[in-house]
């Protein structure tokens, strides 16, 4: 398949794997180790014109992860502000709550002990 | 500032984007910082340098929403849509979609909040219409970014003036 002919949905439904992960990272060291497999006399593999080397193709992840991470980025400068807007409210609930208790609750020296 | 999780996106399914994020916070709060004017105009912001001088909200079935930014030199960019379903403080579900055509077309929104001793877990799903609104709107977003649909947008203008 030529580069070109990926569809971002099978990028993602391939990273989802952890194994298909871990394999693409170690991809270089892998194909070193079936080398010291092979020449061991551990593995054999088919024709030599048959060999269909896999190399990594940086575009389509990078593709996939700038638009997560341009999202992400947007996304998380909202919900910080999120934050503040309900901790802002929270505060001003709390200071409500006080008032009403202390307009209720009896003087300190008559509170009863528990 | 409260500490919070972090917020993580997913790709469930072929058509669908979802953003979940917990905020220390009761739902109804929350609830209330999504959906009044007041609040929202003071979070949903986007990049820097935005504000949000229109924001009106409609909360109910069938009711319309309209929200505006605007940045320091005057460009604006409008969303809309339309509730579906208004269930407070537990889910939204409205249609959203963008006044300029860059981003795939009307996608269908659904806001869901789960509270749990006192934080409320916020998980927004985007459904595009199809794989390939969700594709373009991503390819979109990777090859030109955000900044330069706002350039475009101001080329549009531009031309309009």
């Amino acid at each position: 398949m030529k580069p070109s002919g990926y569809s971002l949905d099978a990028t993602f439904a391939a990273l989802a794997d952890p194994t298909r992960r871990a394999i693409l990272v170690r991809l270089p060291a892998i194909s070193k180790h079936l080398k010291v497999l092979e020449r061991a006399g551990l593995i054999t593999r088919g024709r030599e014109a048959q060999r269909r080397p896999r190399k990594l193709e940086p575009r389509p992840l990078a593709e996939a992860t700038d638009w997560i991470e341009r999202y992400r980025r947007v996304w998380e400068a909202n919900f910080a502000r999120l934050d503040a807007v309900l901790h802002e409210l929270k505060s001003k609930e709390k200071k409500t709550v006080d008032a009403l208790l202390e307009d209720v609750k009896p003087k300190p020296k008559q509170r009863r002990s528990k | 500032m409260t500490p919070t999780a972090a917020m993580k996106i997913a790709t469930p399914t072929d058509r669908e984007v979802v953003m979940t994020r917990v905020f220390d916070a009761p739902r109804g709060m929350v609830f209330d910082a999504l959906t009044k004017p007041e609040l929202l105009k003071k979070w949903l912001l986007g990049p820097p340098g935005w504000t949000m001088p229109v924001c009106d909200i409609d909360l109910r079935v069938g009711g319309k929403y309209r929200y505006v930014w605007q940045n320091a030199e005057g460009r604006s960019m409008g969303m809309g849509g339309t509730f579906q379903e208004v269930t407070r403080p537990s889910r939204i579900v409205a249609t959203e979609v963008y006044e300029e055509y860059w981003t795939g077309g009307e996608t269908l929104v659904t806001t869901e909040l789960v509270e749990t001793r006192s934080k409320t877990t916020l998980s927004t799903t985007v459904r595009y219409a199809s794989r390939e609104a969700r594709d373009a709107a991503i390819k979109m977003g990777a090859t030109k970014g955000l900044e330069a649909s706002y350039n475009r947008l101001d080329q549009l203008l531009a031309t309009q003036n």
